[in-house]
């Protein structure tokens, strides 16, 4: 009993340790970003609840940057990142899994090989593509946009999910509905879409906070300040502030908040341990 | 099954990823290669063939040796912890115990927050006159430069991407433990075990094949660093936090040097893809079912 007890006190203990250190750099930056300017915020030892609470550096953090059109741009990007490769992963999921055709190992093992391509060492080459076609900002707002998601509109972890999940549908399924006159991409969209919708809400979950997340390729493509997305505006933020660490931190407060709006309202998708196709490389 | 598809569908259904991929995949895979044996300085416009004269030159900067080395020696930081500490978390998370869904989601947190905002956070807990140096204080230390002294910067950055991964690879072990078998541990218990005991002799050697999938998956990322160093050190002091991925960027996009981006990109797929391979041959050729 005792030894149940200690166990149990050890196990929280070492939890409580692990969970505070986790919130711990959020909580110093809300702590921070609450101070006002006659508070000192490099004061020994550190003060977590401001004497004079304050909201003024928020609000005057909003007002100098467009954190609204930041999200604006990060939603429009990161929305349809998710449904163009919803879209393409699972149509090219489709003949991976269930048809019989020519040149099929090969085109597979073309799609598993860009798995071993990092993005990262191929950036430049993709850059000057993306110049050539003109999917950058100074073309319009639609071309800029182009820009920042077609890159990321389909990769191969995406179509393999897919192809996992129409395998584990049974093919009397789709013979059946052939029976009943069903035409190949029906079958695709009323049979096997449907049935395999908690894959394709995990893969929008997954590519949405990767998309969300990106710094990289926004920070290379971006010339217009107009398209930032919030990534982006908020490195941007140290240029800007360069030694105010109130409104630095009051800005990074306010850009995780969408963020972590979605992450609770969608928490039992990340936290439930079945997600193991969703881990990415 | 009857084919009752006509013998073009399944390319029509493949097209428009494989537009995709081959637009931003496998082109740019080629002309990675390509740029490399390409003279970019007489003439940005009209590059010259030059054969191996960018490896050499990159092969003899002492630039190089420099990133190619802290790029080692991040990942020589960043793997083994984040193949054992988020182990560890698994294990106590993985008990029936109140309120694990609360510490689930608390150490999770971090995975979802932009890389960005991470890295600012950190920055902040490493200014000189931050909350660490007031720590380091009460430790009888002086004040740590985190991130301007060139012998730190490079494991400040490194805490870093740790910090951020923990929840990351925790959710891989959590997945990884439901599947070890319940009686393994009734086994262990009669044989009165302790509790290390049992992790030590039951789930490690249950698991391994994990532990190894967590190692070469942390291995990769760790290869691709960039956005904790862009945002903290721009790969300072001194060069001290330079890695290849933050090279190539300079290079590419800051020094227009394309010809030593793109030899430095090969580097960078040669190292990648036999971690890569390493990955496929033991792991994914199971799960993909090649």
């Amino acid at each position: 009993m005792i030894r149940k007890i200690f166990k149990g006190f050890i196990s929280h203990s070492f939890l409580i340790l692990m969970s505070f250190l986790s919130v711990f750099p959020f909580i110093w930056l809300i702590s921070t970003a609450l101070k006002g300017v006659d508070e000192n915020i490099f004061e020994y030892p550190p003060v977590f609840i401001p004497k004079c609470l304050t909201f003024e550096n928020f609000i005057g953090v909003w007002k100098q940057i467009p954190f609204m059109a930041y999200f604006f741009n990060s939603l429009i990007v990161a929305g349809f990142t998710v449904v163009l490769n919803l879209i393409f992963s699972s149509l090219a999921a489709y003949p991976l899994a269930r048809m019989n055709f020519k040149g099929k190992n090969f085109l597979f093992c073309l799609v598993l090989a860009t798995i071993m391509i990092p993005f990262q060492a191929i950036m430049l080459p993709v850059y000057l593509i993306v110049l050539k076609l003109h999917f950058v900002d100074s073309y319009g707002f639609v071309m800029g946009y182009l820009g920042l998601i077609l890159p990321f509109a389909v990769n191969a972890f995406g179509i393999f999910l897919m192809r996992q999940a129409f395998l584990s549908i049974p093919k009397e399924m789709e013979e059946a509905a052939f029976i009943d006159g069903c035409g190949v991409f029906d079958i695709w969209r009323k049979i096997l879409l449907p049935m395999t919708s908690p894959t394709l809400a995990l893969l929008a979950i997954f590519t949405f906070i990767g998309s969300w997340g990106e710094f990289l390729w926004p920070s290379i493509v971006l010339t217009n300040k107009a398209l930032y997305t919030l990534p982006v505006g908020v490195n941007d933020l140290q240029g800007m502030f360069s030694a105010n660490w109130r409104f630095i931190a009051s800005g990074a407060i306010i850009s995780i908040i969408p963020i972590l709006v979605f992450f609770i309202a969608m928490q039992r998708y990340f936290i439930s341990s079945q997600n193991e196709g969703a881990v990415k490389g | 099954m009857n084919t009752f598809y006509k013998k073009y569908i399944p390319y029509l259904f493949l097209l428009p990823a494989f537009v995709l991929l081959a637009v931003f995949f496998f082109i740019p895979f080629i002309d990675t290669i390509l740029l490399s044996f390409k003279d970019f300085s007489t003439d940005i416009y009209n590059p010259q063939f030059i054969g191996f004269s960018n490896y050499i030159q990159l092969f003899k900067s002492k630039e190089f040796y420099t990133m190619l080395t802290n790029t080692f020696l991040f990942l020589i930081m960043v793997v083994p912890i984040l193949a054992v500490l988020p182990l560890i978390v698994a294990i106590f998370i993985n008990q029936k115990i109140k309120g694990v869904n609360v510490y689930k989601v608390l150490i999770y947190l971090p995975v979802i927050i932009s890389i960005v905002v991470v890295a600012i956070a950190f920055k902040w807990l490493y200014a000189q006159q931050g909350i660490l140096n007031y720590l380091a204080e009460l430790c009888g230390l002086s004040a740590i430069g985190w991130l301007t002294d060139t012998k730190f910067a490079l494991l400040s950055v490194a805490i870093v991407t740790i910090y951020k991964g923990i929840g990351y690879y925790m959710m891989i072990y959590l997945s990884a433990l439901i599947g070890v078998p319940k009686d393994l541990y009734e086994a262990a218990d009669i044989d009165g075990a302790s509790e290390i005991k049992k992790h030590l002799t039951v789930t490690i050697p249950q698991i391994m094949p994990t532990i190894a999938l967590v190692v070469i998956i942390s291995s990769i990322s760790a290869l691709k660093v960039f956005t904790e160093i862009y945002v903290m050190t721009k790969g300072g002091p001194l060069n001290s936090t330079k890695t290849i991925v933050y090279y190539i960027y300079e290079r590419a996009f800051e020094n227009l040097d394309l010809s030593m981006a793109s030899a430095a990109s090969v580097v960078l797929l040669f190292v990648i893809l036999i971690f890569s391979i390493i990955n496929i041959t033991c792991f994914e050729n199971k799960r993909y079912k090649i």
